[in-house]
């Protein structure tokens, strides 16, 4: 069996893309939201449908479906549904098809209609969440990553305005990013002054609510040298997941799903926590971020936040974070995942403007499903090892 | 009656023994007859030693509030309840969390510490269903 690590570099991010709008797009289904993203993504990558062989997807709609709406027959299929990070645990999934010969072309999509609805199945409680949260009142993200939130600022003393630093910071990048949907400047005292929601947390600390699609294209690296754009360089992956029932991970301050993809993703690229110049984390709540800077033991325990002060993660600063403007002020369909992935591929080709990171080399991907139940970490680069 | 929350739904067999419990005002938990390990969610297996050999246990409905919420709206389309009102995780003295409300509490960040004790409180819904809520305790 291949040791893992001999796998690093041998797959490239040849194309990336999001839908033709992203935003509030009630004249669009999630179907169309797909089909959207997986055409820009292709022709990006100068290929063609028919070249893809290979789709992996999550939520409602299956590979199967998009393979029928695309008029392609794949011949190997992934529909890995962990929540948000299920794309970017896909990476991996489609490197390891990839290498094996399973599939030559592989393209993993996102279409969600999070905000209009258009062409979705409603949702309903599971066994679990119907017996053991509804009936007191849960009932969406809000009301769990709370709980997370809380018991780290008891834990370690971090404060409401410290989460808050962390939508300012992303809301710098989101300014210079014209397809983020939030442009407008904010201050901390915005963000505590926004509306209550569910204490700890006001608007302003929560991901938008959004319609859009966002696609990756992948393929070997010596077929990536006839492709349209400089190839992105698939160096780590890592993914693990811990719990789905927020009452059963064992630290709430400290995502051991997220951990564990790290540290995968981390030996297999051979760097360490500290050697990145760009990082996308999942941002489904001000938290987020910072818990899984302390989680991939990027910060130490308890400091993830002080990583988004001025002049550090913001524009400009020494360790630029969420640079498309993140789910708090970009977009957020609701499985966000797909969209770290694309503004990684972008910045590591140099296509961002006047967000673009100087000098990037190494970018890390990280992301979650559920409330850090889940996580997938990639470490991409635009230079081979 | 006007319930102003949703009933638990679907009631699972395997969790069946909890809510027949709760309606004799007694909080029961799973054991592992095997290994001793007491855990919640139920389930027909043991998630620290896979035994299958599972009976109830009647806890001391004693516990520290580990996590909390304060909600300023409503989050479930059947909740009625009107806000603010405290959602909770709490800690059980015999080791599993569980969700829940914290009650006769006022709902003020300032009022409400992680790790305070609570005790449980029972909140009859229906003559089928009787809620586990916890109030800030000794």
């Amino acid at each position: 069996m291949a040791d893992l690590n001999t796998l690093s570099n041998s797959v490239c991010v040849v194309g990336a893309d999001e839908s033709d709008e992203i935003g509030n797009l009630p004249g669009k289904s999630q179907l169309t939201l797909h089909l959207e993203a997986i055409t820009n993504a292709v022709h990006d990558a100068g290929l063609k449908v028919t070249d893809v062989d290979g789709i992996f997807t999550a939520g409602q709609h299956s590979p199967a479906l998009l393979g029928e709406a695309l008029g392609i027959t794949p011949r190997y299929v992934d529909g890995t549904t962990v929540g948000g990070c299920s794309f970017i645990i896909e990476v991996g999934h489609a490197l390891a098809a990839l290498h094996h010969g399973l599939c030559h072309v592989a393209v993993i999509s996102h279409g969600e209609s999070g905000r209009s609805g258009v062409g979705v199945s409603p949702r309903r409680d599971t066994s679990l969440t119907g017996q053991f949260e509804a009936p007191f009142g849960f009932g969406g993200a809000p009301t769990l990553f709370g709980m997370i939130t809380t018991r780290h600022m008891h834990v370690y003393g971090t404060t409401l305005e410290q989460w808050a630093q962390v939508a300012v910071s992303t809301r710098q990048w989101a300014m210079l990013n014209p397809k983020a949907l939030r442009r407008e400047p904010i201050t901390v005292a915005d963000v505590l002054n926004s509306r209550p929601v569910v204490y700890p947390f006001n608007l302003l600390n929560i991901c938008l609510v959004t319609d859009a699609g966002g696609a990756v294209v992948l393929t070997r690296a010596d077929r990536a040298k006839d492709c349209a754009k400089k190839p992105v360089y698939v160096r780590g992956v890592g993914e693990a997941t811990e719990h789905v029932m927020l009452t059963q991970m064992r630290d709430l301050t400290f995502s051991e799903a997220t951990h564990l993809a790290g540290e995968k993703a981390f030996r297999m690229a051979g760097v360490t926590p500290r050697d990145f110049d760009h990082i996308m984390l999942y941002d489904a709540f001000t938290s987020g971020p910072p818990i899984m800077l302390e989680s991939l033991g990027i910060a130490a325990r308890g400091e993830g936040v002080h990583f988004f002060a001025e002049g550090r993660a913001t524009p400009g600063g020494k360790l630029p974070i969420n640079t498309n403007g993140g789910g708090l002020s970009y977009t957020h369909s609701g499985m966000y995942g797909i969209f770290p992935i694309i503004e990684a591929t972008r910045q590591l080709r140099g296509e961002c403007g006047p967000r673009q990171v100087p000098n990037v080399r190494l970018s890390l991907v990280n992301g979650m499903g559920g409330m850090l139940s889940a996580a997938g970490t990639l470490v991409l680069s635009n230079e081979k090892t | 009656m006007d319930l102003d929350r949703p009933l638990p739904n679907p009631i699972t067999p395997e969790a069946r023994p909890f809510w027949d419990g709760l309606r004799e005002r007694k909080l029961l938990l799973p054991r592992c007859q095997a290994c001793g390990h007491v855990f919640f969610y139920p389930r027909v297996l043991c998630p620290r030693c896979h035994a299958r050999d599972i009976t109830w246990i009647q806890a001391s409905g004693k516990g520290r509030l580990h996590a909390f919420e304060i909600a300023y709206q409503a989050f479930h389309k059947a909740w009625k309840v009107k806000p603010p009102y405290v959602l909770a995780m709490v800690e059980l003295a015999e080791g599993p969390r569980l969700m829940s409300n914290l009650v006769n509490v006022e709902p003020d960040p300032r009022a409400i510490k992680c790790d305070m004790p609570v005790r449980v409180v029972f909140s009859k819904l229906t003559d089928e269903v009787t809620l586990p809520l916890f109030e800030p305790g000794r």
